[in-house]
């Protein structure tokens, strides 16, 4: 490896922006009993914009099963500011909170929005906004809105204006397959392909400020570990030894990268500082599958899986080295192991009985609950508020994605008709 | 008499796994980074199947040139059914890389055949189910294949006629949700570069 990464020429593979056919929509299957009534009026001369702004929002919050929006035939009356709104009426729909807000076109392609957020209850002002937008802008406008909505009312960080990538996977008329790496809003609208290939893609990870995915490649016969760039498609090979490169995590500040290598014989963790291509090894156990690392928010620890105790579990170890503590004591076989942003939650899958699910551990107790019900459940992702985990199971023999909340009580599913989904990391929060 | 040299490696081969667990994880590394003795044992092998003399070495304009010796393999039997050298995956039990003993016949037909070829290079490409984590797979594909190449070097195989690559679960040969399709997955496959 040199200093500088060497710019892959990816003969197999093309970078590419193009839309997919499918949309990813999102499904509730369970919900929380406590969801909060809130009123969403659509926005006043909403229609002159290219999204339904307030059709948007409507979606977001009921999606995150956090909120219940009333029906729009419920709707009183269409206030679109403070002084058109009449807070008893409100009240006696028993709505806590009331989103109104109003769209006008400023030149045709630029966008006046505000929107006003209030405490039907206390016949308060929650939170007020204007924005000048252009109209490629309306709807990660539409999700911003729904994140300070969703804070001003739950006290968490939305996440509504996140990104999700995933794999997916067409099986052409001929028995090959055609691999793509995806990029969608959290929402699964406005999916975009961002890397296409012949040949199996594999780990997809965020950088922590969402500006590139790292990812696993098969496109030059075997595994390989790449970066790419998302606002230029620019893409380096950062790890292509002999064996495997593989499992790459980013390290929180954004500069190193966790990875699986087996140039030594056996697969190890190593770290690489990105800018020098410095490499680290982490693990020396030469009897042992150590595979899978992820930080821990404290940058100085990591969490992978190992079989070192003979069946795979999730161990922790410096970043420097030493001796590894085992973490995971229920079950045969734990794997795939994500750390929630505030570092309180351990999400991996948990084996039993040769089934596999989505289980969590609180870092602190040990705890473990299991989330997920299908027992074909794989790689969970953590959402950047560590309230839902993002994870790929299948149905009807297709491999789909869905979420679950740290608790279990909400649950959801991204369905794409006929499509393979795999492989999902949701992106941190954008800047 | 051809049966009986198998045999009597097979029952070697056999004694080797009873005593060592030869191709189980532990052990894989162990014997990879020994390279002394895998090369001794390499020669013991080989010496035992001196057939392998009588090859014929190399192709000329796209034919294939057969010579056959005693206790030898022609190209011709990579496509004979009733040749080992026809069967070129091998599989495994539920996360384990640890050959089965009705597999090791074909092994040593792979591996008097490399013996034999030292030009020939072979694809050693591990396989898993699809169950639990892609990459942990990926590991234990790598595995499988490692613990093949173990077996075909101990046998007189040389260590530049290999390259070993792992797909994990990322290429099944059957999608279905029970055993009689996750155990066609478990896989070992053996493909020649260069015969």
């Amino acid at each position: 490896m040199t200093k500088r990464w060497l710019i892959a020429l990816g003969l197999l593979v093309s970078v590419a922006s193009w839309q997919a056919r499918a949309e990813l929509v999102i499904e509730i299957t369970g919900g929380s009993e406590a969801a909060l009534p809130i009123a969403i009026v659509p926005f006043g001369g909403e229609g002159v914009a290219p999204e339904e702004l307030s059709q948007v929002i409507r979606n977001d919050l009921a999606s995150s099963g956090r909120f219940a929006p009333l029906p729009k035939q419920d709707l009183i009356s269409q206030p679109h500011e403070q002084a058109e709104v009449n807070f008893a009426d409100w009240r006696l729909l028993r709505s806590e909170g009331l989103l109104v807000g109003k769209v006008s076109s400023v030149d045709g392609q630029t966008y006046d929005v505000q929107f006003q957020l209030f405490d039907v209850y206390k016949a308060q002002q929650l939170v007020g906004k204007r924005y000048q937008v252009p109209a490629s802008g309306m709807r990660r406008l539409a999700h911003q809105i729904a994140d300070q909505v969703y804070q001003a009312l739950t006290g968490e960080i939305g996440v509504f204006a996140t990104r999700l990538a995933f794999v997916t996977v067409i099986n052409n008329a001929d028995g090959s397959k055609r691999f793509a790496l995806q990029v969608s809003d959290a929402d699964g609208a406005n999916p975009r392909t961002v890397l296409q290939s012949k040949e199996p893609i594999m780990s997809p990870n965020w950088s922590p400020d969402g500006e590139r995915i790292s990812y696993v490649s098969f496109e030059n016969g075997k595994t390989e570990v790449f970066v790419q760039e998302m606002s230029s498609g620019r893409r380096d090979s950062v790890a292509a030894f002999k064996g495997i490169n593989s499992a790459p995590s980013w390290s929180p500040d954004g500069k190193k990268l966790a990875l699986t290598l087996s140039k030594g014989g056996n697969p190890e963790i190593y770290v690489l500082e990105l800018a020098s291509g410095n490499l680290s090894r982490v693990t020396h156990n030469s009897q042992s599958i150590d595979t899978e690392a992820v930080w821990l928010p404290n940058s100085n620890e990591l969490l992978f899986t190992s079989d070192r105790g003979g069946r795979p579990q999730i161990y922790k170890v410096s970043v420097d080295g030493g001796t590894a503590s085992r973490i995971t004591f229920e079950g045969n076989y734990n794997s795939s192991p994500d750390v929630s942003p505030d570092g309180r939650y351990l999400a991996m899958v948990h084996g039993i009985s040769g089934k596999y699910y989505i289980a969590v551990q609180d870092l602190a107790s040990g705890a473990v609950q299991v989330l997920t019900e299908t027992g074909r459940d794989e790689s969970p992702s953590f959402a950047p508020n560590s309230r839902m985990i993002l994870y790929a199971t299948e149905r009807n023999g297709k491999g789909v994605l869905a979420a679950v909340s740290v608790d279990g009580r909400i649950q959801q599913r991204l369905g794409e008709a006929g499509i393979d989904v795999r492989e999902p990391a949701w992106s941190p929060i954008r800047k | 008499m051809k049966v009986i040299k198998l045999l009597t490696v097979s029952l070697i081969l056999i004694g080797l796994s009873g005593c060592s667990s030869l191709g189980s994880s532990k052990k894989d590394t162990d014997a990879m980074q020994n390279g002394d003795v895998s090369i001794e044992d390499r020669n013991a092998d080989s010496s035992g199947l001196e057939g392998g003399k009588a090859y014929g070495s190399d192709m000329n304009g796209g034919e294939k040139q057969v010579i056959v010796g005693e206790g030898g393999y022609s190209d011709a039997q990579f496509n004979d059914p009733s040749s080992p050298l026809s069967h070129r995956i091998v599989y495994f039990d539920y996360d384990s890389s640890t050959v089965r003993p009705q597999d090791l016949p074909i092994l040593e037909a792979h591996a008097a055949y490399l013996s034999a070829h030292p030009n020939a290079t072979v694809r050693v490409e591990g396989h898993t189910d699809d169950r639990g984590s892609r990459e942990y797979n990926l590991a234990l594909g790598e595995r499988r294949a490692l613990a093949i190449r173990q077996i075909l070097m101990l046998q007189g195989a040389g260590i530049n006629q290999f390259q070993v690559t792992s797909y994990g679960e990322e290429r099944l040969a059957a999608e279905g949700y029970d055993e009689s399709v996750w155990s066609q997955n478990r896989r070992v496959e053996l493909t020649y570069l260069g015969r």
